[in-house]
């Protein structure tokens, strides 16, 4: 073992590969924030409570159904994309053309209701998921171990956030949402369903909240108050990021990670605070965020 | 397929709010297949108003607004332009986070029929040039051009134009008033808002000249120098 700066190469790179897991549910989950965001103009505190919610899904569709790992990856985003499609079409739609301080309102009470009736019927305590068979055990690769599993989270959540870039960025369909963002009575005059759109797209945004719940399952057990803990550091990284950026809140996801285990090795105490310092310090220099657009 | 009287469009006692702001009270008028009909007035009168209220932009509207022989009072827009009435707003309505092509590509086909990509590109060359620019990086001509040229693709058959000929370069105001001629050439029905009644006799069969959200004149292009003094006075020019 090298040590370096007094440090074990394998601590570090340990901590690091923790950092890049925490990064990629940061991206995965500010990366439907952003979406969200972007088309409903809502900030959407139930994201945290909902990717509780798919990790459940999972747990169900296992425990009820006999349904495995892979199943729950597809269903469980489903599932909760539904569910999501109910609240905006039942919910959210009403609160169109209102101030943000109203969908924020409306999220965090939702959020708050998904996570008190969960918590009365499963306690505070975890239920233990197992990691799927086909990706137990680990690789060595010299310097330090690397569970399997650690890095499928890694690689998937990669694979997703480029592909929802892609989609948004590069397609067609991305080119009705942005401008949908950008005039949706305009885009509706041209013949576009805007508010059949604005629907699916939070449907997708929470399915990605339900994707990370599911892929955070073997990780870190499923709680009732998993998201709760999760959702307010998530909201630092869309605000560093800028807010309704999609690239922003990908890359600022998986960065902010890392930054948080390289504190985790260097200055413990300052682990769970690096993120809110690092906020800080953009927004005094960076109003809109990294990569955000100056309104 | 047009109205017993002939009309392709054909609004009746139109009113239409903002909010609280009452705007149009009781608008008649007809637009006949093939024609180019001109609103006229002064700011305010409610012409940018009458245009999106067909359009269904327009939060409340009451009366009746008859396309092809089919009520669209209470549609929505997107219905609308699925009937195949293509709207182009004065501020253009050009995407930031679009680049030409996006923008040009945007508004999906009703109908069949619409102009092709290179018959776009022939009648506004410099879009071709700046396919992969930001929308909003054109000139205010080329984003005329674009707004424009985006919904004749669409297929839809009236066209309503608003104030297209606003802030431009008159060497650009030739371009659209020779654009408005060829569409008509093609078939289009377009109904024009104006502020520019010289540019707008270029181009317009008919016009109405409305005032306080109401028709109050409506004479053809043929009685135009007739009309020259009331026009005057309308408009306060």
């Amino acid at each position: 073992m090298i040590p370096l700066l007094g440090i074990s190469t394998q601590a570090l790179f340990g901590q690091l590969l923790l950092g890049l897991i925490n990064g990629a549910f940061y991206a995965l989950l500010s990366l439907g924030l952003a979406v969200i965001f972007g088309m409903l103009n809502i900030i959407n505190f139930a994201h945290g409570a909902l990717y509780m919610v798919g990790a459940f899904c999972a747990y169900f569709l296992l425990n009820l159904l006999g349904l495995n790992y892979w199943f729950a990856l597809i269903i469980s985003p489903l599932v909760v994309g539904a569910l999501g499609m109910i609240i905006e079409r039942t919910m959210l739609q009403r609160l169109a053309g209102l101030d943000h301080l109203y969908g924020l309102l409306l999220t965090f009470g939702l959020a708050l209701i998904i996570q008190g009736v969960f918590q009365n019927y499963f306690g505070s305590s975890g239920l233990p998921y197992a990691i799927p068979r086909e990706l137990a055990g680990g690789t060595n690769l010299g310097f330090m171990f690397l569970p399997n599993y650690r890095s499928w989270v890694i690689i998937f959540s990669l694979i997703v956030c480029l592909a929802t870039w892609f989609m948004i960025e590069k397609t067609r369909l991305g080119a009705y949402l942005r401008a949908a963002t950008e005039n949706p009575a305009l885009v509706r005059a041209f013949g576009i369903n805007v508010p059949r759109m604005v629907t699916l797209t939070y449907g997708f945004g929470v399915a990605l909240a339900a994707l990370a719940g599911v892929l955070a399952a073997p990780i870190n057990q499923v709680r009732p108050l998993m998201g709760a803990d999760f959702i307010i550091v998530v909201f630092a990284v869309v605000v560093i990021g800028g807010m309704g950026s999609i690239l922003g809140s990908i890359v600022t996801g998986f960065l902010l990670g890392l930054i948080e285990g390289l504190t985790k090795v260097f200055y413990p105490e300052a682990s769970n605070t690096v993120v809110f310092v690092i906020m800080a310090i953009v927004l005094l220099v960076k109003p809109a965020g990294l990569f955000g657009r100056t309104a | 397929m047009p109205e017993a009287n002939g009309a392709l469009l054909h609004v009746d006692g139109l009113q239409a709010w903002y909010g609280e702001s009452h705007i149009l009270h009781g608008v008649d008028f007809d637009v006949r297949p093939g024609e180019v009909v001109t609103l006229l007035g002064r700011n305010g009168a409610g012409k940018t108003t009458t245009l999106k209220s067909i359009m269904g932009i327009v939060g409340k509207r009451q009366g009746s607004i008859r396309f092809e022989d089919k009520e669209t009072i209470r549609a929505n827009s997107d219905r609308i332009a699925k009937m195949g009435i293509a709207f182009c707003p004065e501020e253009r309505g050009i995407f930031a986070s679009l680049d030409v092509k996006e923008n040009l590509l945007l508004p999906p086909q009703v109908k069949s029929g619409g102009l092709s990509l290179d018959q776009i590109f022939e009648l506004f060359p410099n879009l071709k040039e700046r396919l992969t620019s930001q929308g909003t990086k054109l000139s205010g001509g080329e984003q005329q051009m674009l707004a424009i040229g985006r919904i004749l693709r669409t297929g839809a058959r009236l066209l309503l134009l608003d104030e297209p000929t606003e802030g431009l370069a008159p060497v650009i105001i030739q371009q659209i008033g020779k654009t408005i001629a060829r569409l008509k050439d093609e078939g289009f029905t377009i109904l024009l808002v104006e502020q520019n009644f010289r540019f707008a006799s270029t181009v317009a069969d008919r016009y109405y000249v409305m005032e306080h959200g109401k028709i109050i004149d409506t004479f053809a292009n043929s009685e135009l120098q007739a009309n020259m003094g009331k026009l005057h006075q309308y408009l306060g020019v």
